[in-house]
């Protein structure tokens, strides 16, 4: 029984990260139709910033801040300095599709070997604020830690923040109508471009937030995020790539199914199973579990 | 007043708009009318800078439309409504609706504009919490226009109203469009291949033909014109 508790926990714990991950891609793909490989690259640099803040302040939470903040202005600064200019470049052809995608992968390339450069490519232990045993309730221990509720807790507080700008504010508006109808969207005045930076630099500090959550537990180190890149790129597409709503539920899910393998296959099979799960969701139903059939009108 | 002198628009190889000079009064409609590729729609486009004019010019009282992006130009009061109920499907009918002030911000006047568009189509009124994409095709036109109206303009360019609707729904959507250009003194450009509906709203008409002007005159001397109807229009 304790056994599947903790995998449940485990997978509510991780399912929260990976949801955040999914919204981070979910939110460029949105505004730019492109997939952004470079998010690894964003989110592992802003961890380092907070490791290194935390190392010169001592301070967990200024390290956290910080993590988010430099993500979203790498975000918002990658889409100014490179995907603006290719767009403009590229029109509207072919090469508009693939450009954008070809340079996010360069740029995951670049991120890391900068960060290897700085910091060097060993193992490096990142602190957490919080206890990562579990807690004690009534003299029993619960196989849930302080820290496991600190990454629950701020994963909903983002995807709420979220979902209240999205569903309740002027610029949350622009950026759903700049997303599904850019054309329309001008023509009602919206600035597309600005609305699409905002875009990259909320998916950039969502990343960095799920970089600092995920790191405690593991280690960092250049590549470190590579899995996160790809669970979060899983849950996105078992959301359907178009829906915040389905990225967190994506998350959610493959949390929940990752943690069962890890429990009781290994970690050895974790990338597999997400492999899998992927080509499986792609094969049978590339509108995501929850998208519409038919998938977008274009 | 609208200027537009030898405004010239390219589409690949392809002269959508060639040498098109007009004017149009403050409080006037004028329709363009013409058959299907003639260069209405990209006219309009141009206009709203959807695409770049390859010479000539084309302003809005002082202001220069070819200078301006996209989203600046309804900032100007010129709105345009694209051709196809131009709604976005995925938001709400008040979605889209609020959508067409948002760049007023906090202005407190966008809720009497609001309500003066719920007005001119109680429909809408009634629907407001549904999706776009739950309404009519003739609902759908409806909330295009009433989208550009949020944004207040002075100059309404309206890309083929009537297209794919049945004939009361056109009737209906143009006289609206005829009594509130009459009510508020706004300038309408009207581009339409339903140039019977369109001549019957209209003050002024030009005709295109592969991106020329091949007429212009008043509405009523054009609909008379039985050698311009066979010619160009078709009927």
């Amino acid at each position: 029984m304790s056994t599947l508790l903790s995998t449940l926990i485990t997978g509510l714990s991780l399912g929260a990260i990976y949801s955040l991950m999914a919204i981070a891609l979910i939110l460029v793909w949105r505004s730019t139709r492109v997939v952004n490989f470079a998010q690894a690259g964003q989110a592992v640099f802003s961890t380092y910033i907070g490791l290194e803040i935390h190392r010169m302040t001592g301070s967990y939470w200024l390290a956290i801040l910080l993590s988010i903040i430099v993500g979203g202005v790498l975000g918002g600064l990658i889409d100014l300095a490179l995907v603006r200019p290719l767009l403009r470049r590229a029109g509207s052809g072919p090469e508009a599709a693939v450009a954008p995608v070809i340079a996010t992968l360069g740029l995951l390339a670049v991120l890391q070997g900068v960060v290897g450069m700085f910091w060097g490519g060993e193992l490096i232990k990142f602190p957490s604020a919080f206890s990562t045993a579990g807690l004690s309730i009534g003299g029993g221990k619960i196989p849930f830690s302080a820290f496991d509720l600190f990454t629950v807790g701020a994963s909903l507080a983002v995807m709420l923040a979220f979902s209240f700008i999205f569903q309740r504010t002027g610029l949350g508006l622009s950026m759903r109508a700049a997303a599904f109808s850019p054309e329309v969207a001008q023509l009602a005045g919206v600035r597309t471009g600005r609305v699409r930076t905002i875009g990259w630099s909320f998916a950039g500090a969502a990343g960095g937030l799920a970089g600092v959550l995920i790191t405690p537990t593991t280690f960092l180190a250049p590549n470190s995020l590579d899995l996160l890149l790809v669970f979060g790129f899983t849950a996105a597409v078992v959301g359907g790539l178009e829906s915040m709503i389905g990225g967190a539920l994506g998350g959610l899910a493959l949390g929940f199914g990752l943690a069962f393998v890890l429990q009781y296959a290994g970690s050895s099979y974790t990338f597999m199973t997400a492999f899998v799960v992927l080509l499986a969701v792609l094969l049978l139903r590339p509108q995501g579990l929850i998208g519409k059939r038919g998938g977008r009108r274009v | 007043m609208l200027r537009i002198d030898s405004l010239t628009t390219d589409h690949g190889q392809v002269r959508a708009v060639d040498r098109v000079s007009f004017r149009a009064e403050v409080g006037s409609c004028t329709a363009v009318i013409g058959a299907n590729g003639a260069g209405k729609s990209s006219l309009l486009r141009t206009l709203s800078g959807l695409v770049k004019a390859t010479s000539g010019s084309a302003s809005w009282g002082d202001v220069d439309l070819l200078k301006l992006p996209t989203s600046e130009i309804v900032r100007h009061g010129v709105a345009h409504v694209p051709e196809g109920r131009s709604v976005i499907a995925e938001l709400s009918v008040e979605e889209n609706l609020n959508l067409g002030a948002l760049w007023r911000g906090k202005d407190p006047d966008v809720a009497i504009t609001k309500s003066e568009v719920l007005d001119l189509f109680p429909r809408l009124g009634e629907r407001l919490k549904q999706g776009a994409d739950s309404l009519s095709g003739g609902e759908r036109q409806m909330l295009a226009i009433g989208r550009a109206l949020m944004a207040r303009p002075k100059l309404l360019l309206l890309d083929e109203p009537s297209l794919g609707l049945a004939p009361i729904v056109i009737e209906q959507i143009f006289h609206t469009i005829d009594t509130m250009r009459k009510a508020t003194g706004l300038t309408v450009v009207l581009v339409e291949q339903n140039a019977m509906s369109a001549l019957g709203i209209a003050n002024h008409a030009i005709v295109l033909s592969l991106g020329k002007i091949v007429a212009s005159g008043e509405a009523n001397a054009i609909a008379a014109d039985d050698s311009l109807r066979h010619a160009y229009l078709g009927y």
